[in-house]
């Protein structure tokens, strides 16, 4: 009976939605009204980049009509989710800052009508309860990189491994696919160490390393930041790097003004997390189908020195 | 007999950090001698330069060692410690930064321009922390807990973006190597600072006067001293560390990262002062003692880098470490130890050795 019931429910909302999304589309002044659950872009520069391109995807020029709430914290953010749903918003998107306590705010939403889509980061509930998940895959991440590395053919891989904050999600996946290779054999670990994202951290890594006078011809940094703190150690140390140098630098994130250095040739990678999850979100809205899979893997690129544009920092590249 | 005990405690408070450097370095030649490596290379600009563990942990503890020399004062004064440099440093970076990327060129006037905006930033909030403590006698810890909290929110609302870029040959030689010059050149900052404190505790009363507002607020202003003041003038002098380290902390990389600059640096700071021999109660104090002590805990994480000690367990090493020189340094201990020498020599030297002194 309660199976019927929901069925039942589920057919009607979406008869409704297809009816309200086909009307006013046909009225062409009534806009989609969007809320957003988003943590703040001091966050980091990838959440600026993120709720930049949110607002500007879901503009008032493209038909939305956008409300937005920011806070990295999870009761403030349940609570903006639930006057949300009170304001009889069409679409719920939400970047959660913890994966739990959202089961009763995603049914109330359900039966409301309004359908929820997760970017960024999975919540732990139920997938009937959310439309979609478009979410990065930080492992896929590591493995692109590792990839890379592996066909620059070098004879042999003595590898500085800088970590990011140990348990966080883009440290696990970017971590995994280079531990892989050490235990395989294929390539040397000279050091792993987490810096937990501090540049200057970083360069005391790489510094401790090049005084103890070990070699090693790759440093494998988890984020620009901690890239370009590996990279001041070496120049202090006259040990060259980049296209032509003696030593590999690697880096992820795509801020511009690493992808700027990639260019310049200081730099040969640098691995793409994407937080352009708003054009994915917006295309799944406006063509009213239910996607194929609820998790939706945002493609993401990784750059080389060799093959990088102008072109490609200024629609990639986060920051300034 | 009596000369003896007064070189004795007049040694007394440099004591505990010279042998946690000594133990440190006989610790490491055991350990490898190649540590002690000096040698000169080329940086990628071809200037020559010095290279070594050693000259890394002098050159690393900098940023520590100008703020240990100011919270050296705060604590002289206050009875008590500024927990927000870390965050009023990140605050401090961000307006260098900002200067810099709002100048249409950077050179030497407008580095020296952009130092003195974030000199005068870091004042005032040095100032807003003093005001807390020194007219509304809020405990500093509580007073300066606030700007603990928030700084690191202002230091991003001043930039905007996540991780502002600054590059430029003058910020490299800041913070790395003046050309022609093998020295780096916080190193030589450092030195100019301790030359500076020097100066001012020659030339001024301010010494004196910080260690009697410390030990007595109130004696101190019955004897005409402005106890008001001189607290809050040593968080205004911390405020101009804070500025110093913050520039030198932003010229290495240069880059500001407002979420990791001189992260974590209050506690390490509080704790050089500490390991210095310094009260954390007010009153006495030796600059010098927090400038060691400084060396002391840089030496102690290069050293944990050096043997490939995990990052994420260094912090416990060096926890380890650290109980174990409070607890030598604390007054119970050091009264015991100072008995039993003092026993010893005295037992020993009792028959020939005190006709030679003579």
């Amino acid at each position: 009976m309660r199976k019927f019931k929901a069925l039942f429910l589920v057919a009607v909302l979406i008869i409704c939605c297809m009816a309200t999304a086909c009307s006013k589309k046909d009225k062409g002044d009534g806009k989609i009204k969007i809320g957003v659950v988003n943590n703040p872009p001091s966050e980091s520069g990838y959440r600026e980049a993120n709720v930049k391109d949110m607002e500007k995807v879901f503009s008032k020029d493209n038909g939305y009509d956008l409300r937005t709430f920011y806070s990295q914290k999870n009761d403030e953010q349940l609570q903006a989710a639930n006057s949300f749903i009170t304001d009889g918003v069409d679409y719920l998107l939400i970047s959660a800052a913890e994966t739990t306590g959202w089961d009763e705010v995603l049914k109330k939403a359900k039966e409301a009508g309004i359908k929820v889509y997760l970017f960024d980061r999975m919540i732990n509930v139920d997938a009937s309860l959310y439309e979609a998940a478009v979410v990065s895959d930080m492992a896929k991440e590591g493995d692109t990189a590792v990839n890379w590395l592996l066909a620059q053919n070098l004879p042999e891989y003595k590898v500085i491994h800088i970590q990011g904050a140990m348990g966080s999600d883009a440290q696990i996946g970017r971590t995994g696919a280079l531990d892989a290779q050490f235990a395989s054999g294929k390539m040397k670990k000279v050091i792993q160490q987490t810096a937990s994202w501090d540049e200057a951290e970083a360069k005391k890594i790489v510094e401790s390393v090049i005084n103890s006078g070990e070699d090693f011809n790759v440093i494998y940094a988890e984020n620009d930041g901690m890239a370009k703190g590996a990279v001041a150690a070496l120049d202090e140390a006259g040990i060259t790097h980049g296209v032509d140098g003696k030593v590999i630098v690697m880096g992820f994130d795509c801020n511009k003004w690493a992808l700027r250095e990639l260019l310049a040739g200081k730099w040969n990678y640098d691995g793409q997390c994407s937080p352009f999850q708003a054009k994915i979100i917006s295309d799944l809205i406006t063509s009213g189908k239910a996607p194929a899979t609820k998790k939706i893997i945002n493609e993401e690129k990784g750059f080389d020195a060799k093959t990088l544009t102008q072109n490609d920092i200024d629609t990639y590249g986060l920051g300034e | 007999m009596k000369k003896r005990k007064l070189s004795f405690s007049g040694f007394g408070q440099l004591t505990i950090p010279l042998i946690a450097i000594a133990l440190l370095v006989i610790f490491n030649l055991i350990r490898d001698p190649g540590f002690f490596k000096i040698a000169i290379s080329h940086n990628s600009n071809g200037n020559a330069v010095l290279s070594g563990n050693i000259i890394t942990i002098i050159n690393g503890a900098s940023e520590l060692a100008i703020l240990a020399m100011g919270m050296t004062l705060v604590t002289a004064a206050c009875g008590g410690q500024d927990i927000s440099v870390g965050a009023a440093a990140a605050i401090a970076g961000s307006v260098f930064v900002k200067v810099l990327k709002g100048a249409s060129q950077i050179n030497i006037g407008t580095v020296i321009l952009a130092f003195l905006c974030s000199c005068v930033v870091a004042m005032l909030f040095g100032s807003f922390n003093g005001t807390l403590v020194a007219v509304f006698k809020i405990q500093p810890m509580i007073a300066t807990l606030i700007l603990f909290t928030c700084g690191r929110s202002i230091a991003y609302w001043i930039n905007g973006g996540a991780t502002p870029t600054v590059s430029s040959p003058i910020i490299t030689s800041i913070g790395g190597f003046i050309p022609g010059i093998p020295v780096p050149t916080p190193v030589i900052i450092v030195i100019v600072m301790a030359v500076l404190f020097r100066l001012l505790f020659r030339f001024s009363a301010l010494g004196l006067f910080t260690q009697s507002v410390g030990i007595n607020g109130s004696a101190a202003r019955l004897n005409g001293i402005n106890a008001t003041f001189i607290k809050l003038l040593s968080f205004i002098i911390l405020g101009i560390c804070v500025s110093v380290s913050a520039c030198i902390g932003v010229s290495r990389l240069g880059l500001i990262n407002h979420e990791t600059l001189l992260i974590d640096i209050e506690m390490d700071t509080i704790l050089a002062v500490a390991i210095g021999g310094n009260s954390l109660g007010g009153g006495k104090f030796k600059l010098s003692g927090s400038i060691i002590g400084a060396y002391v805990i840089q030496m102690l994480t290069i050293t944990l880098y050096a043997m490939k000690v995990s990052s994420t367990d260094v912090k416990a090493y060096k926890a380890i470490v650290i109980v174990l020189l409070v607890v030598i340094g604390s007054p119970v201990i050091k009264e015991r130890f100072g008995k039993m020498i003092r026993h010893l020599t005295s037992s020993r030297k009792e028959g020939p050795a005190k006709g030679a002194q003579e």
